[in-house]
């Protein structure tokens, strides 16, 4: 049995936990290969144009995965917490690609999540176990070894960062992103690259301890819902003290963040901000201009003082 | 003391029932944003931020329009999708603008909750009782009720009048008079009074005129400044027009777990927001034998952009064409007049083909 799982979006965030979980029942796992630009267009054209970057690039690893494997898995999640949400998109991903690869004859795998309906994640994944013919004991064994997994693996980039935080020989910029932007080859990585290029060391809104950061999060926006967004507005009071300046880098024309990042400019003061849109264009040398001014005047004004 | 005017943002013509409702609760005046201008939404898209779905320009366009008219309390709902986050954003805007108002923002409240409602609602107007509030509420309900009531017999029939404007000029002249209802008593007089001179009207409908249902997004589908009066232009041609989409159908009367038993074939979950209704709303048009479905939104809705390659299916397999529409800030009328007509000529041959 081979399952398919495309290096985009919420890989991201469950690459243990998926990986080993299928592993650990007997599967083989196939992960699509890093993004490409040619994964990027077959990707823009199944979408619909005005999808977001990060969606696009979705599309085009699903169907990188197609006839290479039994099961693509494709989740639906939905929400995590009372009075929580998050983006439709992934909420919709499921059916979406159901969908639009219709014609291809693709199979999926799905788990919903979905607590505020009482879907949690075990019972997704003892139905997915189930699917695939295991037993319950081998499906639950498989998921705590893969939850473990995933926990140990979360707290050990968290402690990586947190000695960079230490670090006080470079500039430290908080990148506010979604961490399928950040990681991906193809549209995130190269910022991330130029700017340790340029002497900073960047540091993930999007690796902190999810809990208190939700919970500083609230104390900044109270009605803001979108729980992976939450966990990243949080992550700038926590590392507030640590850190030189803030880029916003978002997915065009990402919805939760078109909101987060202008509440996050109008109410976050003291910091200098930048704001980063990717899109499809992939000329580099403006965004490196513009990166470079902004590491500049930060050096500056630090010299200053 | 003075009495506190309280605004809300154009959707429709839903601000006479939002009259009713907040002047009966908050014990205030009532300030109908002035009728949206090009301006309402290039003073809205100028403060907001870049890349936000339309709504959330027109809706700040109206605010600072009431503002300007001398509204002091400015209302927002909250809602399933990016509107839950409206209002925050909204009121710095409009704060870091100079602005001074009270703002009641219904997301930081349960609003599914009647409970929750009264205690938001005491905390502006204290002498407010269990008592008027549910009156207020439910009379609210039933003029919402009866408005979409007719605004489905509006659509589907005024593109046939003799005398062109008449069902019209009826309805303009009926919400006028429901602003002063206060009581359902009032209420259901008016609406027969008036629902017998619009049957009355007189139509010359063809047997089997041409019939085209309008699906899509919450805002963009309700308010016609949006969707540039997508629907008097259809009617004009001589179309029936349909539409599901309306306050009472998705806030009163809604039911999704129902919804999604009925296109099984098309969706196992809710894909968020209105995104089954439009779904399931295209696949019962298609069985109906429409000749054509007209999907609209906002650039970036992703709920209703999720809804699309869905609808493509629909179109396949059902072979109905469907037209599709994404309204921004910058929207020419002359090309959405083009494909419009492009559209009409389409479904006029399609029909033709058939006979």
């Amino acid at each position: 049995m081979k399952i398919g799982i495309p290096r985009a979006l919420l890989y991201y965030r469950y690459h243990h936990l998926w990986e080993t979980f299928f592993q650990e029942l007997g599967c083989e796992v196939i992960i699509s290969p890093k993004t490409k630009k040619e994964m990027l267009q077959i990707g823009n054209n199944y979408a619909i144009d005005e999808a977001c970057l990060s969606y696009k690039i979705y599309l085009g690893h699903v169907e990188w995965l197609i006839d290479k494997c039994d099961y693509i898995l494709v989740p639906r999640i939905a929400t995590y917490k009372e009075r929580e949400i998050v983006c439709t998109r992934f909420q919709a991903a499921y059916d979406v690609i159901q969908n639009t690869f219709r014609d291809r004859h693709v199979k999926l795998l799905d788990y919903n999540l979905d607590v505020c309906h009482h879907q949690t994640e075990i019972n997704g994944f003892l139905e997915m176990g189930k699917k695939l013919g295991k037993k319950k004991k081998d499906i639950l064994r498989a998921y705590h070894i893969a939850k473990s997994r995933q926990d140990t693996y979360d707290q050990m980039q968290l402690k990586e960062q947190y000695q960079k935080l230490q670090d006080d020989n470079n500039l430290k910029l908080l990148i506010v992103a979604h961490p399928y932007n950040i990681y991906d080859d193809y549209i995130g990585k190269p910022i991330i690259d130029y700017l340790q290029e340029l002497g900073c060391t960047p540091i993930f809104a999007s690796l902190v301890p999810k809990e208190t950061a939700s919970n500083l999060a609230h104390q900044i926006s109270p009605t803001l819902q979108w729980t992976y967004n939450k966990e990243m507005l949080g992550a700038i009071p926590l590392y507030f003290d640590h850190i030189d300046g803030i880029i916003l880098m978002s997915s065009f024309p990402c919805g939760p963040d078109s909101l987060v990042n202008e509440m996050i400019i109008r109410r976050i003061k003291g910091k200098p901000i930048l704001t980063l849109t990717l899109d499809m264009q992939d000329g580099t040398a403006g965004r490196e201009t513009r990166l470079e001014s902004f590491v500049d005047i930060i050096r500056i004004k630090k010299e200053e003082r | 003391m003075e009495k506190s005017k309280i605004s809300f943002p154009h959707m429709g013509n839903y601000c006479v029932p939002i009259e009713v409702l907040l002047t009966m609760i908050l014990d205030c005046d009532y300030l109908t944003p002035p009728p949206m201008t090009k301006r309402t939404l290039e003073i809205g898209a100028k403060y907001s931020p870049d890349y936000v779905c339309a709504p959330f320009k027109y809706n700040l366009g109206c605010y600072i329009e009431a503002l300007e008219n001398g509204a002091d309390t400015l209302v927002q709902t909250g809602g399933v999708c990016r509107l839950s986050y409206y209002g925050e954003i909204q009121e710095q805007i409009l704060r870091d603008l100079g602005y001074e108002f009270t703002f009641i923002n219904f997301a930081d409240s349960e609003v599914t909750n009647p409970i929750s409602i009264y205690q938001k609602m005491k905390q502006y107007n204290p002498n407010l009782t269990i008592k008027t509030l549910s009156k207020a509420l439910y009379l609210a309900v039933r003029m919402v009720t009866i408005m979409d009531q007719t605004e489905n017999f509006l659509r589907e029939n005024v593109g046939f009048e003799e005398q062109p404007g008449t069902l019209d000029k009826l309805y303009e002249a009926f919400l006028q008079e429901l602003r002063s209802v206060r009581s359902v008593k009032e209420l259901k007089k008016k609406h027969k009074r008036y629902q017998k001179m619009m049957k009355q009207v007189k139509l010359k409908k063809p047997e089997n005129p041409l019939r085209v249902g309008i699906i899509g997004e919450y805002y963009t589908i309700m308010e016609p400044f949006s969707n540039h009066f997508i629907e008097k232009n259809l009617a004009q041609k001589g179309i029936v027009v349909t539409r599901h989409t309306n306050i009472s159908n998705t806030l009163f009367f809604r039911n999704p777990t129902k919804m999604l038993k009925d296109i099984p074939k098309y969706l196992k979950y809710d894909i968020g927001a209105t995104g089954i209704d439009t779904i399931r709303e295209a696949e019962k048009l298609a069985k109906m034998g429409y000749d054509g479905i007209i999907h609209v939104k906002s650039f970036g809705c992703t709920p209703e952009m999720d809804a699309m390659p869905i609808l493509e299916n629909i179109s396949h397999d059902y072979k109905i064409p469907v037209l599709y529409f994404s309204f921004d800030s910058q929207t020419a009328e002359a090309g959405i007049e083009t494909r419009l007509e492009a559209f009409y000529d389409m479904i006029v041959m399609r029909k033709e083909n058939r006979k």
